[in-house]
């Protein structure tokens, strides 16, 4: 770890003066503090947010949910209103990492947190992420890879809560010295086609104040589950999140996003547009989950996602339309 | 492996006759006349007849391990200690053109910096002129020790360590089983080379073959094979393929090195203190009364950690250089990569029976990967589970850019298990017959047949259906294997027990306690022997200046230390009632230890506390040491370990998960001496058998040669929520062979579990499964739910 100087800050205004180049945000630490360790990212500063106040809280009206990007996986997990109209997020929370990390980590660390992929994890590659000239993922070990988006770079988005997120068209109000903007989730993250050593738009100077989810219909519901190799603590290899507004047993719209397929979180349409109209059946879900996958592009050692993905799908849809319940072999899907 | 088998017709002690239990309690237990030597205490009866041994006594040091007062290697903390970082070798293959140390020596706060002159652990070749004469050791792997510093903290050794500048002239390498067996294929060593072993095992066989990195075969035929197959009846023949295991021992490996002109003290997490204390004595010249060696509490090993190391040589020599104490412990990183493994293997086995169902041939050939060392070699359970008359095996060792392996919790066997128990299984099936009954047919070894008769009960095996019976997508399925394994006993294993004259008593041993629980058995013994409760005992092991302790290798640690233990607690209480029967008035012969008293048989009337008679000694102390005898002849049992475990799994066929439901563990080892710890080690030998099976992979990336997943986060090793209910059942298996007759359960508790595992997948699906590790993808491309890909 190299040495660094560290900024405590007690308010946005701070933060945003002390976030001056060269230095990073520290929230809740887990990804960065493991980065430094790991030689991968060597910050001269380190700008402390997390004893912020303003970005804490989790406040719900008759628009939505308005949540402080520092409140922690566990807070959101457990938050009753949450859990209740924004089913999908509190799933997602839940079965993110370990209980240790979810006491710590934060919201808004989760979505802006760097891959995991091994190769970028690895100080001895200088990989194409990092501003090298390789992806050592599309010949190598690449059986935790991305199944769409990945011929430049294949990483697997490693947010759990983007999912549900942007299924629930989620977006993201940021500030800079210069002034707030306000992002769709749907365009805040980018596909190597668009960049390939950054994995959002967010800008240098840039902090997350607050993550809105707008208020879903009231006959909409929404579901997330993540499948891994281990049953508790283990990274995806396929998710599924997602959102269906029903008219009565026919499905009047359907968002279906899945995170460990791609180097972002991506929209399912063809597998949304199945359903449009139509009633959720076990019929009509597979479909669904076959139309997801028609694209799918593996690589060397991950093609076996594609037919987990299509039931990711399947099995999440059912989930979320009541036909079916928690899958026992997803991540806590035994508790 | 520590095979010191002995023999002890050669011993000319004189003896005497003793009537002793032997035979499975609840089957054929019964009495035998042995000759044993006079000066042994008498057998004790069965369990159920002991006060203390046999019990479920809860752990000695237990209270100090939860609440961390019990200090391991990483909490040792000397006065100017300083704290030491290893320089690993980035690349897997190369020459080290030189080593340029003189920016981190001029760092404040380093004290010394040292460059590894030899390499412990890597095999060495058969002729040193084969290479060209180099400087520094080749590297051969990469995470290969190179050098290391020492300084005032731990963050400023490693700042230093980054700054030695180590350049490399890159040689060809070759990370990959497949790849190295090619006849173009890089060579690891320019020509035939043999690993030593490690104080504590590991190495191949020498003097074999050796062609490009293919080292073998290691031959074992017994009979005639090709008659056998064509007696066969029905043949079964197919290809296993494991992965390379590391050991993942919660701890890892370290020491604190003191080194002093009067003596060198070495605190090391180790599975042998005296063969760190030896393996430092012989590198640094020392006589052995100038080395001591320390290991109060341990954190696992599973094998891999015997000798000094080369993190102990090189922490020895900082320490030497500074003149201070020095700490070095391996990050997680470097014990994935430097400090062993258990290699993989692809191994073709066919086995044939003829109509009746006996076995009529048994023919495995393997090739496996000890990394840069060997010792892959997997056919233990092919030449000792069954009765077979042609048995033909051939071993294998591939070198590759790899760490070199060490012994692992039954070398070779859980991979060898893997095949066998599936192909016995699959023969089962040819035949028409059960697996347990094809079992019962073909295994001669008493104690599995018990435990497979416990076990089918026990586990409803009777409920077991038909192949592929559920019609969903989740499918449940039974499946069995079973274990062989070798009673090893060490005859270095000594022990002192002193009684002191205010009543307390304490007993003294070099033998360490890495887990198993021997600081508890060993108080057992002594309250026994002494009338007291294990409680009462001081157990002080782990050093090299008590009486010399065996490695704890191969399950021998409590069949070893245990009746040395016995036998000298027995002399010091037969000493103890010499000195206080005069003061109590009554003759020796007539006194008694019970229930924390000293009794006289014939006279209820008199009896004083253990702590008033004690205060009548003579002297401040009384002490007897007593060291192993060898075992008493034989009464004709086989002298194996076994194990049967029964498995029940499902499988979710559409998303390639498997979840094991429940597992129940039949086992025996002699004597139990307490079944809590016997009931502690084997979950743990389940639970390393499941995460084998299941989730556990080292992988190396052909494109540089580095292991890409040397961490815990995708290094993937079982937690609390993949733990399946796990029901033990240790039958008392008596062989009349020592003064407390007890074995060993380590590694027999963890062999068989992948293979159950397997058993239990053909049972769900009608598919048999001839990989590990069994994940999503692999269980999908097993089943053929993988398109396949043109890359």
């Amino acid at each position: 770890m190299n040495r660094f100087a560290f900024t405590n800050c007690d308010t946005l205004d701070q933060a945003l003066s002390a976030l001056t180049p060269g230095a990073e945000l520290k929230a809740g630490g887990t990804d960065v503090l493991d980065r430094m360790k790991e030689r991968i990212s060597a910050p001269e500063k380190l700008v402390n947010i997390r004893n912020i106040q303003a970005l804490r809280g989790i406040d719900e009206s008759s628009t939505g949910l308005r949540i402080g990007p520092l409140m922690t996986l566990g807070e959101i997990a457990e938050h009753p209103a949450i859990q209740k109209n924004y089913t999908a997020l509190a799933n997602a929370a839940a079965h993110a990492a370990t209980p240790q990390i979810r006491n710590m980590g934060t919201i808004g660390g989760n979505l802006v947190q760097r891959p995991r992929c091994w190769y970028f994890r690895s100080a001895d590659y200088d990989c194409r992420r990092k501003g090298g000239e390789t992806c050592y993922a599309q010949i190598g070990d690449n059986e935790y890879h991305a199944i769409f988006h990945n011929s430049i770079c294949a990483i697997v988005h490693p947010s759990s809560t983007a999912v549900p997120l942007m299924a629930l068209g989620g977006s993201l109000d940021v500030a800079s010295s210069d002034g707030k903007r306000t992002i769709p989730l749907e365009t805040f993250f980018l596909l190597p086609e668009q960049n390939w050593t950054r994995e959002n738009i967010l800008r240098p100077g840039e902090i997350i104040t607050a993550i809105n989810v707008p208020k879903p219909a009231s006959t909409a519901r929404s579901a997330y589950q993540k499948w891994a190799e281990r049953e508790g603590t283990d990274w995806a290899i396929a998710d599924a999140g997602v959102v269906l507004d029903m008219d009565g047993d026919t499905c009047r719209k359907a968002a279906i996003v899945v995170g460990a397929a791609a180097p972002a979180p991506l929209r399912m349409h063809e597998a949304e547009v199945m359903l449009a109209g139509k009633p959720i059946t076990e019929e009509t879900a597979r479909a669904a989950g076959k139309a997801a996958m028609v694209k799918a592009s593996p690589l060397t050692h991950n093609a076996y996602k594609i037919p987990m993905f299509e039931v990711a799908i399947y099995r999440t849809i059912l989930l979320t339309a009541g036909k079916m319940g928690p899958d026992p072999s997803a991540v806590g899907g035994r508790a | 492996m520590l095979m010191k088998f002995v023999d002890d017709s050669k011993e000319n002690v004189p003896k005497r006759s003793e009537s002793l239990i032997v035979g499975i309690k609840g089957d054929d237990m019964h009495q035998a006349q042995v000759q044993i030597p006079t000066e042994e205490p008498p057998p004790l009866p069965e369990n159920d007849r002991l006060k203390a041994i046999g019990k479920r006594a809860t752990r000695w040091d237990g209270n100090l391990k939860v609440s961390g007062s019990g200090k391991y290697t990483a909490d040792i903390r000397l006065p100017g200690m300083l704290y030491a970082q290893m320089v690993d070798a980035t690349v897997p293959h190369a020459k080290v053109v030189s080593i340029d140390t003189t920016e981190a020596e001029k760092m404040p706060g380093v004290k010394a910096v040292h460059v590894v002159e030899h390499v412990l652990g890597n095999a060495q070749l058969r002729d040193p002129k084969q290479e060209l004469p180099s400087k520094y050791p080749i590297v051969r792997y990469a995470g290969q020790p190179v050098a290391a510093v020492a300084a005032v903290s731990p963050q400023l050794a490693r700042a230093a360590a980054l700054k030695v500048k180590v350049k490399y002239a890159p040689l060809p390498f070759v990370v990959d089983r497949d790849d190295a067996r090619k006849h173009d294929a890089p060579l690891v060593y320019p020509g035939p080379a043999d690993q030593a072993g490690t104080a504590g095992g590991g190495g191949g066989p020498k003097n074999v073959p050796q062609v490009g990195n293919v080292h073998g075969p290691a031959e074992h035929k017994v009979g005639y094979i090709d008659e056998g197959f064509s007696d066969a009846a029905e043949v079964v023949e197919a290809r296993y393929i494991t992965q390379v295991q590391t050991h993942s021992a919660l701890e890892t490996h370290g020491v604190v090195a003191d080194w002093k002109p009067d003596v060198l003290t070495v605190y090391a997490s180790t599975q042998g203190t005296s063969t760190v204390r030896d393996e430092l004595a012989y590198v640094f010249s020392l006589p052995k009364n100038k080395v001591r060696v320390i290991t109060e509490y341990m954190g696992g090993g599973f094998g891999a950690k015997f000798g000094a190391g080369n993190f102990g040589v090189v922490a020895t020599h900082l320490s030497k250089k500074a003149g201070a104490p020095v700490w070095l412990m391996l990050d997680r990183q470097q014990e994935h990569l430097s400090v062993g493994n258990r290699p993989d293997s692809d191994q073709s086995l066919k086995i044939g029976a003829k109509k009746d169902g006996t076995l009529s041939a048994i023919q495995l050939v393997s090739y496996g990967t000890a990394g840069c060392g060997t010792g892959a070699g997997c056919s233990g359970p092919a030449i000792n589970m069954y009765k077979c008359p042609n048995v033909h095996t051939q071993e294998y060792d591939v070198f590759i850019n790899g760490g070199p392996a060490a012994s692992f919790r039954a070398p070779g066997h859980p991979q060898g298990c893997f095949a066998l128990e599936q192909s016995i299984d699959e023969l089962a099936e040819k035949l028409g017959m059960d697996p347990l009954d094809f079992r019962d047919k073909n295994d001669e070894f008493e104690p599995r047949r018990v435990e497979r008769r416990i076990g089918r009960a026990k586990f409803g095996w009777d409920q077991r259906r038909k192949a592929g019976s559920d019609p969903g997508p989740v499918k449940r399925g039974m499946g069995v294997a079973q274990a062989v394994w070798y009673r090893i006993i060490h005859m270095d294993s000594a022990a002192e027990v002193r009684v002191h004259q205010d009543g307390s008593v304490e007993l003294m041993s070099g033998v360490q306690d890495i887990g198993g629980g021997i600081k508890t058995v060993l108080a057992q013994v002594v309250a026994e022997e002494f009338g007291l409760t294990p409680k009462d005992i001081s157990i002080r092991i782990g050093d090299t200046q008590y009486p010399s302790g065996p490695p704890s290798g191969g399950s021998c640690t409590t069949a070893s230390i245990t009746p040395a233990a016995r036998n000298a607690a027995y002399q010091a209480k037969l000493a103890f009632l010499r000195s206080v029967a005069p003061a109590l008035n009554v003759s020796s012969d007539d006194l008694v230890l019970q229930d924390g008293h000293v009794r006289s048989k014939s006279d209820s009337s008199k009896s004083w506390t253990f702590k008033r008679a004690a205060a009548k000694m003579r002297t401040s102390e009384i002490a007897a040491r007593a060291d192993r005898v060898p075992d008493y002849k034989n009464v004709g049992r086989r002298l194996n370990y076994g194990g049967v475990h029964f498995i029940e799994i499902s499988v979710d066929t559409e998303m390639g998960h498997i979840h094991v439901e429940r597992a129940l563990a039949v086992q025996d080892c002699g004597r139990p001496m307490n079944p809590l710890h016997l009931e502690s080690q084997i979950n743990g030998g389940v639970l390393q058998g499941i995460s084998y099976a299941l989730y556990e992979n080292r992988i190396l990336d052909k494109q540089k040669g580095l292991m890409v997943n040397p961490n815990f986060d995708f290094y993937k090793v079982i937690g609390a929520q993949e733990t399946p209910k796990i029901e033990i059942h240790v039958i008392e298996n008596y062989l009349g062979l020592s003064s407390t007759d007890a074995g060993g359960i380590g590694e027999p508790s963890t062999m068989a579990t992948a293979a159950a595992i397997a058993n239990a997948f053909y049972n769900a699906t009608g598919v048999r499964m001839r990989r590990t590790p069994m994940t999503p993808a692999a269980v999908l491309e097993t089943l053929g739910k993988v398109r396949s890909v043109t890359a």
